[in-house]
């Protein structure tokens, strides 16, 4: 379900834009946060937001990466593996996620724990090669790092047993457009 | 060296917030612009610096600010939708110096004369467009933005827009159809944004870099600019160095600077990792042809570039050495433009698929003799063949490629494996040293 708050700020941002259906992107972000990825309800609540049909929202969310079609995991691992990083050796750096998670790219693991994809080149080149977890990049990657981090992952979600489920996208705030 | 001018005081703690960068100077040349100068004296003040656009195309700015139609509502739309492979400027700038890029958007929105800017963030860089959105509000509550800035009576919107992962909208028509909330297809053009653009109203775009520029050109003004840099290729850019060397990073540097100073000089990329030869140079990004180790005194500047058989493109300059299998580099590269076509145009939706199913075999010892030759005629059939550049990008790994290093792809199909060794266990050796590479010169931002 989409809160009637999440609602209320895609409402804003429609009002805040030129034109209305500009705010479905910034809509769509907020649903995902609201329910993981791009459910139906989402669908729905944006498009009655914005003044759009369920089709047309569902053409747009389909088309970018970031809205994602399935459940994440709570822990969603990029690797970058575009030509920067592969002269840097961002395969074996891949594979040692995909041994060490259990998972190949692509997939999540069946506890919803982690999901492991490759990305397009992600702006960080000179600090090849890089990864990023929910959006926060770890630079310089390294397969002793890469170790480190998987252990650090699993003392982490181990402790969060029981919690809520936690969005895994790192907008923690897309901001109220302002009046104008 | 000579004075940086967008990376000067990159690094200063604090100059991400409104109070650092005012203290080092920030909104100087906005308080002066609206004070003293009308909308075109800023537009001739840019067309005198020289400068041309960062974001890969470089056109001349203040030409472009000069085509816009003259019907309001106008709009700018500020490029920040960096994903050119090798690119990595405009996400430092962004997280290191947004109010530069602000104070720039608001001078050139008043150059322009519009009422309502955008900056389109790319969504994957989610502390850069914090960071923007941010300094928007602060720069709003300073009435930087807004009704009447700074009491001259001028009134301007600024609004951060995030994109969501495709490759696609940095080509400005995608970039425009994703803002108004489409799926990001490019548009055919002519008409081109500055005669129908955003919401069909004139649009100027440009690059992050381009504009992040503007306020230090205000300040100091155009002939200042335009004493760096070449008589063609004025002022200084960001280069981006990253690949085979030993301290990759962004170094901003006058135009004309030799590519060899980049590589080698102590100060800049310190040399090839390992001391290896130098194979190879992508001057501009994936997407600009490939140079031979015999280029290295090429000076970075558009026209010696362009002479050398590349492009200065985005400013990416990826470094390969000996140790690389250039058939494994190339289908790399496609295999980026593969999954990032947009699918609208059936040459390179499809190209770009054929071409890394080849190249795949290729490299799995699956190869033909004639398949070298297939290569290049796909490309032929891609290239001008689609309605925006992505295509034509599409190709310039592979043609170079081929050109310049012929003999190791008809090694590939004769041999069925890489000339220059096993490239997976050279990557093995390299990441179980890149701690001690990394740990021991970090990265030089500059």
């Amino acid at each position: 379900m989409i809160s009637e708050q999440a609602k209320q700020r895609m409402r804003e941002l429609a009002a805040h834009y030129p034109v209305a259906r500009s705010a479905v992107m910034p809509a769509l972000y907020i649903a995902q946060q609201e329910e993981g990825y791009i459910t139906e309800a989402a669908l729905e609540a944006v498009a009655e937001a914005i003044g759009m049909t369920v089709d047309d929202v569902e053409s747009v969310a389909t088309f970018y990466t970031m809205y994602y079609q399935q459940p994440p995991g709570k822990k969603v691992i990029k690797v970058c593996t575009s030509i920067s990083c592969y002269l840097r050796n961002c395969d074996a750096l891949v594979d040692r996620f995909e041994q060490r998670l259990g998972i190949e790219r692509g997939e999540t693991t069946a506890d919803g724990n982690y999901t492991l994809m490759t990305a397009e080149c992600l702006a960080s080149c000179g600090t090849a090669p890089v990864i990023q977890v929910n959006d926060e990049f770890v630079e310089n990657v390294t397969l002793e790092m890469a170790d480190e981090l998987v252990s650090e992952w699993e003392r982490e979600l181990s402790a969060d047993v029981g919690t809520q489920f936690i969005a895994p996208s790192s907008d923690q705030e897309i901001s109220a457009p302002r009046a104008q | 060296m000579p004075e940086l001018i967008i990376t000067k005081n990159i690094d200063a703690p604090g100059l991400d917030t409104l109070k650092g960068y005012r203290k080092r100077g920030g909104y100087k040349s906005l308080a002066k612009a609206l004070k003293e100068y009308q909308p075109d004296d800023i537009l001739e003040m840019v067309k005198k610096s020289g400068l041309r656009g960062r974001g890969g195309a470089g056109f001349p700015t203040g030409m472009k600010w000069g085509f816009l139609a003259k019907n309001q509502p106008r709009y700018l739309c500020c490029n920040c939708d960096e994903s050119e492979p090798g690119t990595f400027k405009d996400r430092m700038l962004m997280e290191k110096n947004p109010h530069q890029l602000i104070e720039g958007v608001i001078l050139t929105s008043y150059a322009c004369r519009v009422s309502v800017a955008f900056i389109y963030v790319r969504g994957e860089l989610a502390l850069a467009g914090r960071q923007i959105e941010r300094a928007i509000e602060e720069a709003y509550g300073a009435g930087l933005i807004g009704k009447n800035i700074l009491g001259s009576g001028y009134d301007l919107e600024v609004i951060m827009h995030r994109g969501a992962g495709a490759y696609i909208c940095g080509e400005e028509s995608a970039l425009m159809e994703s803002l108004e909330g489409r799926r990001g297809y490019p548009r055919l053009k002519p008409p081109f944004p500055a005669a129908v653009g955003l919401y069909g109203g004139p649009t100027v775009i440009n690059n992050c870099e381009t504009l992040s520029t503007i306020p230090a050109i205000v300040k100091n003004g155009a002939d200042w600019y335009a004493s760096f840099g070449t008589e063609k290729s004025k002022g200084t850019r960001v280069f981006c160095l990253s690949g085979h060397v030993k301290k990759p990073g962004n170094y901003e540097l006058p135009l004309g600077t030799p590519l060899r100073t980049l590589i080698y000089d102590e100060e800049y990329g310190g040399g090839i990792l390992d001391d290896k030869q130098l194979k190879a140079i992508i001057p501009g990004g994936s997407s600009t042809f490939m140079l031979g180790a015999d280029k290295v005194d090429t000076p970075l500047d558009f026209e010696a570039i362009a002479a050398a058989g590349s492009m200065l493109g985005s400013g990416g300059v990826v470094v390969i050495h000996e140790d690389t299998c250039i058939v494994g580099a190339a289908l790399r590269m496609t295999e980026f433009y593969r999954d990032e076509s947009c699918g609208k145009c059936t040459p390179c939706r499809e190209g770009t698929y054929w071409l890394t199913e080849i190249y795949e075999r290729l490299e799995h010892g699956r190869g033909k003799e004639s398949d070298i030759d297939l290569l290049m005629d796909i490309c032929d059939n891609i290239s001008g063949k689609s309605f925006c550049p992505l295509g034509d990008a599409a190709t310039s790994p592979i043609t170079s490629s081929i050109k310049l290093f012929r003999e190791e792809y008809e090694y590939h199909v004769r041999h069925g494996r890489c000339m220059v060794g096993d490239q997976h266990a050279q990557q093995e050796t390299l990441l179980a040293g890149a701690q001690s590479v990394h740990a021991g010169a970090p990265a030089k931002e500059m």
